[in-house]
């Protein structure tokens, strides 16, 4: 049966999200002749309708629905509705991202082996290796079509970069590079090249960069085995007395309770939306939540370390002009406990406009001290730190059942308190930002602390053994084996790299293996 | 000077005689706020004029930027002119006054220098009064695409197609 699907249909697979997991996924399966149908709680906004302003961009794409914080960490003061910078739409957040395509370095699928044991941190070894992962990580690259991979180009340096190139070299760092990323060089797979326009977080107008709204959506669509409902918010996730999911409610367009029926359900709406719908399934089967018999659903929580570097000179860099991130040095990549800290991070060249800049540099922060500052942007370079941040078990989402969102349900609790290896590399990756631009001759640095998470992943972790996480090695639920968790809240650890290639590699695999075990009639 | 001024002029005269002792920094007449030549006026209709004229200041003192003009910082905190709003802005600019009053000052548009205006604010930056203004100045001050080129930046490139051919790597003092 071709796409549209009737609700009571049981044979399809339901998709919940639309981004570079749930996205890819569907688009995948599609291909391989299976019927699915995408629940997206967003609309649909394509390269014409993004926009090249900040704040109506993020009106337009970013997700506000309530959200509420708790912990240490200084985004839960700045930032105390909004957790996240992700986005609600089709396609998800691969419209917001900025194309960084890492694969992670193969000691950390084993970070808990390659760590030792670290006080306060619930690390474990992914089920899955580099070596297993490697074939997935190829056709995720090609996919994007990922630069410096598979004979692709890199893209050209723009001033930011330049400025960040020039201090990374003077310092004696070796891996220092355009970076690789999922936004062409050249004319590829029906896309064209990059035109340095900038605003790669609202949206890439010209299609340069991959995204899944104008890619894999479109063309699973185009089979007729993929039915995608926007504006489509999923409430519960349903089961049978046997402990299989069964459908899903949820609010249609207009605010009507829809179900429609499932051979098997796929979680991809973020690490937020994914363990709170699983919390929200709860049944008197599953007390405290779907797929939740080890009471590991929402825990472990991952944003990355993260923070920022600007600079400012004497003379004009206008960083804003071409890719938001256009470079990256790779040399504190790795892992080297001598350095105060285990793991790693990465140094990627960023750039605000003057709207986000004000909101982000030192958020709360007044006077002249601060728009000395922003007086000097013409002349200001800036980088973003990433890096991996140790798994705990109390950095979690919970239900808020004191705060309900536009469906009466309750919302999603974030809470997160920095590991103390959090801080020491955190203040690590500042002072090495801080003396790339120095060696360029800054007049100024600025050490920016975290801006909402872009990187939200754990709360439904990977792992061998079902009483350490959710879901085994192909993201399957250790409790109810038709249902699937597709995006980055199954990550064991956070590795030091951006997601979304791991995300996409992952959701390639669990495509084929879905596809295989629904032929073999094992699903 | 004759007996015989024009209505105009007696009212320009009236009106700078009032700034006078609001410290001289906007003209503020009946129902307006403006700058002495004349290059920008705003309206008020909810708020006293001395309310939006010291607003003003407070919005400059919060996010002093010495290239921007007062209307720009008008026009940032334009929008709590409205019946809503008045009562606690017209509250919190009371408090203002108070706490210059303390200081031995008349008002907190009669505070000569910047530095002391800012310990005022200091002193009461925890304040939901405070917290108010300042994060609305966030995007109502920033926001404003007028603003932009005072900063050198130049916002959306995609109608100009990108800065591939217009200087993307232009940087030429490295």
């Amino acid at each position: 049966m071709a796409a549209p699907f009737d609700l009571n249909d049981d044979s399809v697979v339901v998709v919940i999200g639309t981004g570079a997991g749930g996205g890819v996924l569907s688009n995948e399966l599609a291909q391989k002749g299976v019927s699915v149908v995408a629940l997206e709680a967003g609309g649909r906004y394509l390269p014409d309708d993004y926009v090249n302003d900040e704040w109506e961009s993020f009106g337009q794409l970013a997700w506000v629905d309530p959200r509420t914080t708790s912990g240490d960490w200084r985004v839960a003061k700045d930032f105390s509705g909004l957790p996240a910078w992700i986005v609600k739409a089709v396609g998800g957040a691969t419209t917001h991202w900025a194309g960084a395509s890492l694969r992670f370095q193969p000691h950390e699928w084993k970070a808990a082996t390659t760590y030792g044991p670290v006080q306060g941190a619930s690390l474990l070894d992914w089920p899955i290796d580099a070596e297993e992962m490697d074939p997935w990580y190829e056709k995720a690259e090609t996919k994007l079509g990922v630069t410096r991979t598979g004979g692709r180009e890199g893209l050209p340096g723009c001033n930011n970069y330049l400025v960040f190139e020039k201090g990374a070299k003077a310092l004696g760092y070796k891996d220092v590079h355009t970076g690789r990323m999922a936004i062409n060089a050249d004319w590829y797979d029906d896309r064209m090249a990059c035109q340095q326009t900038g605003f790669c977080f609202q949206g890439c107008k010209w299609g340069a960069k991959w995204s899944a709204a104008y890619t894999d959506i479109p063309r699973g669509e185009a089979t007729g085995n993929l039915e995608v409902r926007e504006r489509a918010h999923v409430a519960r996730i349903l089961h049978d007395d046997g402990g299989k999911v069964t459908g899903v409610e949820y609010f249609d367009a207009d605010g009507n309770l829809q179900m429609q029926k499932a051979r098997i359900v796929c979680v991809a709406g973020n690490s937020f939306e994914s363990p709170r719908l699983l919390l929200n399934s709860a049944s008197s089967m599953f007390p405290d939540g779907l797929a939740n018999t080890s009471g590991q659903v929402g825990r472990n929580y991952m944003r990355h370390m993260t923070g920022s570097v600007y600079a400012t000179f004497d003379q004009p860099v206008r960083m804003w002009r071409g890719t938001t991130m256009a470079g990256i040095i790779q040399d504190e990549a790795r892992h080297d406990p001598s350095r105060g800290f285990v793991g790693g991070y990465e140094m990627e060249t960023l750039s605000l406009g003057i709207p986000f800049m004000a909101a982000f540099l030192d958020p709360g922060a007044w006077g002249r001290e601060f728009t000395s500052a922003l007086d000097a942007y013409e002349n200001m370079a800036g980088m973003w730190l990433v890096g991996e941040d140790m798994p705990q078990e109390t950095n979690r989402v919970t239900l808020n059942h004191d705060v309900k969102d536009q469906w009466g349900l309750p919302v999603a609790n974030v809470h997160f308190d920095d590991h103390p290896n959090d801080v020491a590399m955190r203040n690590h990756a500042y002072d090495r930002g801080k003396a790339v631009y120095e060696a360029v001759g800054a007049t100024r640095t600025f050490p920016t602390p975290p801006y909402p998470s872009t990187h939200n992943l754990g709360t439904n972790r990977m792992s061998e053994n079902p009483r350490d996480g959710v879901v085994n090695r192909w993201g399957q639920t250790h409790d109810v084996s038709n249902l699937f968790v597709s995006d980055g809240s199954q990550f064991t650890t956070g590795a030091a790299e951006n997601p979304t290639l791991t995300i996409v590699a992952l959701a390639i695999r669990q495509a084929d293996h879905i596809a295989k075990q629904m032929s073999a009639g094992n699903l | 000077m004759t007996d015989t001024l024009s209505r105009r002029t007696l009212t320009r005269r009236d009106l700078l005689a009032r700034s006078a002792a609001l410290g001289a920094t906007f003209v503020v007449g009946a129902g307006f706020v403006g700058a002495h030549n004349a290059a920008w006026a705003t309206e008020v209709k909810h708020l006293k004029p001395a309310t939006m004229a010291t607003l003003i200041q407070m919005a400059r003192d919060i996010y002093p930027h010495d290239r921007i003009g007062d209307e720009f910082y008008a026009i940032a905190v334009k929008g709590y002119d409205a019946e809503e709003a008045a009562p606690a802005v017209e509250a919190g600019v009371a408090a203002l006054d108070a706490a210059a009053q303390g200081k031995g000052h008349a008002s907190y548009l009669a505070v000569g220098w910047e530095r002391d205006r800012v310990d005022i604010l200091r002193s009461m930056e925890d304040s939901a009064f405070f917290q108010q203004i300042r994060g609305g100045l966030v995007t109502g001050l920033y926001n404003q695409k007028a603003v932009w080129p005072i900063f050198g930046y130049e916002g959306a490139s995609y109608e100009q197609g990108g800065y591939i051919d217009r200087g993307f790597n232009d940087i030429n003092w490295l």
